[in-house]
C-alpha cells in the first residue's frame, strides 16, 4: 500500500463520524430545532455500541446498540424542548454534559475490555481497482452507510414530500401548522433522526476508530460536527465535502509533523478550527445565500395555538 | 446486563460513600485529585493503584476520597480547594498542570499538607514528587535501537514541557548508544488524553516508515494501533500488554504505592516535611514491565542496563552528547545534573523534529 492510499484511509476513518453526526444535525436543524447536544449523543452512542458489541460478541448488533442509544438520548432533548418548551440552546448544552457524565458511569465496567472490531467488507471486482479500490471499496459498513445516508438525505429533503414538509416547518412553523402539518410530531422525528445519526457516529468511534471504550473518547468531535452543519450551509453534499476537508486537515497536520516540516505543532493542531472560521467568513460574506439556506425558525420554540 | 447493573450499583455506592465520608471526622483523610479516570489504563490508573495500596496498608485508620477527571485549568483550583475544605489532612494532586492551583490553595490552607506530582514549585506545606521516567525511556531506547530495522522510531508526545522533552532525549540517547545513526520522528498531539487523535498520530508515524512506537500520552490507543499493524511499541505509565499482547516490548510503570505509603506514614507519625523527591528504578517508584516480544540477547541487554542504572553505574545522560544542532552539551564522561534535566528545553542530536516554541 502506498503512503497515498494509507493517508486516504486514515482521512476516511477520521472524517466518517464527522459526516454522519453532522448529517443528522442537518436534518434536525432543517426542521427548525437547534440541538447542541451532538457531543453528548455521540458519546452515548459510543458507549451503547461498545457495550452491546461486547455483550453480544457482534459488532453489527453493536451498531444497532449505538444507533438506539443515540436516538433514545435525543428523545430526552425532544421531550424537554418540544413538549415542555425548554430553551433549546441551554437544553442542548446540558445534554452534552449529561451524556459525557452518564456514558462514563455506564461504561465503567467496560474500560479495558478487548472490544469487538468491525471488519471491513471487501466489494468484489471494484476493490481490485488500483488506488481507488482499497480506499473506497474495502471499507467497513459504517463508511458505506455514511455515503448512502448523504445520498438519501439529499433526496429526502429536496425531492420527497415529507422532506418538503420538514423544510417548511423549519422555515415557518406557524404557516406549516396552519396548513395542517403536525409540527411537533415531525420535529420529534427529526430530532430522533439526528440522535440516531450521532449514535451511529459514536459507534464508529468505539468499533472502528479506536475499538475500545474510554471516557470522553469523543474528544470534541460533536462540536466539529455542529460547525460542519453551518459550514455546509445546510446542504448534504457540501457537508460531505466539508467533513472530508476537516478530516484531511486533521490527518495531514500529523503527517506534516512526522515529515519534520518546521511549523509549530500548536499551529497545525489549530488548522481545522481556523479552516472553519475562514469558510464561515466566506459563506456569510454573501448574505443572500446564507439567508436562503438558514432555516428561518431555527432555535425558535413552537407552541401550537389550540 | 449484569455487568451494567453492577457498574450502576458500584457507582451509587461510591456516591454514597463520598457523602458519608464528609461526616466522619475521626479518621485521617488522605485525598487524591486525578486528571483522568481511575480506569484509564495509564497515568491515573497508576496513581489509583497507589491509593489502593495506601488503603490496604492503613486500613481503618484513614480514608482516601478522590476526585477524578479534574481538568487542568481554573476548575482544578476549585476542585483542590473543595478537597481542602472537606477536611483532608494530606492531598495528592497528580498532574503537572495542577502545580499552580496546588500552590494557590496551599496558601489559603496552611494546615493542610499537599503533595504535587511532577512539578517544581514547593512550599512549607507543599512537597513535590516525581519519578525518573527517563531511566526507563533510556532502556526503551536501547531496545528500539537494537530491534528497529528502519532505524527510526516514532514518538507520540503530549505537550512540550521539560518532562516530555527529557523523555524524548533519553529515548534517543539510549537508541544511539547501540545504533549511532538512530533517528526519531515526533508528533505533538497537544493533549494527554484523546484516543482518536493518539491513534491517528500512531498511524501517521507507521505510514511514514517508523517500525517502533513509543508515547507520552495516556491512552492505550497507540498500542492498539501498533498491535493491528504489527509494529512494536512501548507501554506508558501502566502495563499495556492487554492492548498489545504481540507487540508490547516493555512498559514504563509508575509505581507510586510505596511512596504514598511512606508519606502517609510520615503524616500519621507527625514527621511529614516538605521535600522534593525524585526517585527512579532504584527506589522502585519506576518499574519495567516484563521484557517481551524480543530476542533473548536484546532482553538480556535491557536487563543488564536496568541493573546498571539501579546500581548507579550508569546514568542515561552521560556525555559525550550533542544538542540537536551539533553543539556540544555534555563532555565525555560528564553527567547531566538534575536542574538541567528538570528544565530541559532542547533536543539532543538525532531527533528529527523542531521543538515547539523554539
Amino acid at each position: 500500500m502506498s503512503i497515498f492510499e494509507a493517508i486516504l484511509l486514515t482521512v476516511i476513518t477520521a472524517s466518517t463520524p464527522l459526516v454522519i453526526a453532522a448529517l443528522g444535525e442537518l436534518v434536525t436543524e432543517r426542521s427548525g430545532v437547534l440541538n447542541l447536544g451532538v457531543e453528548g449523543m455521540m458519546i452515548m452512542g459510543a458507549v451503547g455500541a461498545f457495550a452491546t458489541a461486547q455483550l453480544t460478541g457482534s459488532a453489527y448488533i453493536g451498531i444497532v446498540g449505538g444507533v438506539v442509544s443515540g436516538a433514545l438520548f435525543s428523545l430526552l432533548f425532544a421531550f424537554l424542548t418540544l413538549t415542555l418548551v425548554a430553551n433549546q440552546v441551554a437544553t442542548g448544552l446540558a445534554l452534552t454534559i449529561l451524556g459525557l457524565g452518564a456514558s462514563g458511569m455506564l461504561g465503567e465496567a467496560f474500560v479495558g475490555a478487548p472490544g469487538v472490531r468491525l471488519l471491513p467488507i471487501e466489494i468484489p471486482v471494484l476493490s481490485a481497482i488500483p488506488y481507488v479500490g482499497t480506499v473506497l471499496f474495502k471499507q467497513d459498513l459504517i463508511f458505506y452507510l455514511s455515503i448512502l445516508l448523504v445520498i438519501a438525505v439529499n433526496w429526502f429533503l429536496f425531492k420527497s414530500r415529507t422532506g418538503l414538509k420538514i423544510r417548511a416547518i423549519g422555515d415557518n412553523h406557524a404557516s406549516a401548522h396552519a396548513l395542517g402539518i403536525d409540527v411537533i410530531r415531525m420535529r420529534y422525528l427529526a430530532v430522533m433522526f439526528g440522535g440516531a445519526c450521532a449514535g451511529l457516529a459514536g459507534a464508529q468511534l468505539s468499533l472502528i476508530y479506536t475499538p475500545q471504550w474510554t471516557e470522553n473518547m469523543s474528544g470534541g468531535r460533536g462540536w466539529i460536527a455542529l460547525a460542519l452543519v453551518v459550514f455546509s450551509s445546510w446542504r448534504p453534499w457540501r457537508l460531505l465535502a466539508g467533513g472530508y476537508l476537516f478530516g484531511a486537515v486533521t490527518i495531514l497536520q500529523l503527517h506534516a509533523q512526522a515529515f519534520g516540516i518546521g511549523v509549530p505543532s500548536q499551529f497545525l493542531s489549530m488548522l481545522p478550527y481556523a479552516a472553519t472560521v475562514v469558510v464561515l467568513i466566506i459563506i456569510s460574506h454573501n448574505r443572500r445565500t446564507t439567508l436562503i439556506n438558514t432555516p428561518a425558525s431555527l432555535g425558535k420554540a413552537f407552541v401550537p395555538d389550540r | 446486563m449484569r455487568k451494567l447493573a453492577l457498574a450502576l450499583a458500584a457507582t451509587a455506592a461510591l456516591v454514597l460513600s463520598i457523602g458519608s465520608a464528609a461526616e466522619a471526622a475521626d479518621k485521617t483523610k488522605v485525598c487524591f485529585v486525578y486528571v483522568g479516570t481511575r480506569t484509564d489504563g495509564g497515568w491515573t490508573q497508576a496513581h489509583e493503584n497507589g491509593r489502593l495500596q495506601v488503603e490496604k496498608e492503613f486500613g481503618d485508620k484513614i480514608e482516601t476520597p478522590y476526585l477524578e477527571s479534574v481538568p487542568e485549568g481554573p476548575d482544578a483550583e476549585r476542585a483542590i480547594e473543595r478537597m481542602a475544605r472537606s477536611g483532608c489532612s494530606l492531598i495528592f494532586t497528580t498532574s503537572f498542570g495542577f502545580m499552580d492551583p496546588t500552590i494557590a490553595v496551599a496558601k489559603k490552607f496552611p494546615k493542610v499538607k499537599f503533595e504535587h506530582a511532577t512539578g517544581f514549585k514547593a512550599a512549607d506545606n507543599v512537597a513535590t514528587y516525581n519519578s525518573r521516567f527517563y531511566e526507563g525511556r533510556y532502556i526503551s531506547g536501547i531496545i528500539a535501537g537494537k530491534l528497529s530495522k528502519t532505524g527510526t522510531a516514532g514518538y507520540i508526545a503530549s505537550f512540550p514541557i521539560p518532562e516530555v522533552v527529557m523523555g524524548i532525549n533519553a529515548f534517543e540517547t539510549g537508541a544511539k548508544s547501540v545504533n549511532p545513526n538512530f533517528k526519531m520522528k515526533v508528533i505533538w498531539v497537544n493533549t494527554w488524553f484523546d484516543p482518536g487523535k493518539e491513534a491517528d498520530a500512531a498511524k501517521a508515524l507507521i505510514d511514514q516508515g517508523v517500525d517502533i512506537l513509543t508515547q507520552h500520552t495516556d491512552t492505550t490507543a497507540p498500542m492498539q494501533v501498533a498491535e493491528q499493524r504489527g509494529v512494536k511499541a512501548f507501554g506508558q505509565a501502566s502495563d499495556m500488554i492487554k492492548a498489545g499482547p504481540n507487540v508490547q516490548l516493555t512498559a514504563i510503570i509508575d509505581t507510586w504505592g510505596n511512596y504514598y505509603v511512606k508519606r502517609v506514614k510520615a503524616l500519621l507519625d507527625g514527621t511529614w516535611k516538605s521535600e522534593q523527591s525524585w526517585d527512579g528504578l532504584k527506589d522502585g517508584i519506576l518499574t519495567m514491565a516484563p521484557y517481551t516480544n524480543m530476542p533473548d540477547d536484546v532482553k538480556k541487554m535491557a536487563e543488564e542496563t536496568e541493573a546498571k542504572i539501579k546500581s548507579g553505574e550508569l546514568h542515561p545522560f552521560t556525555g559525550p552528547i550533542n544538542k540537536q544542532d551539533g553543539t556540544p552539551w555534555l563532555k565525555a564522561g560528564e553527567k547531566a545534573d538534575d536542574g538541567t534535566l528538570l528544565g530541559m528545553n532542547f533536543y539532543v542530536e538525532g531527533v528529527d523534529d523542531k521543538l515547539p516554541g523554539k
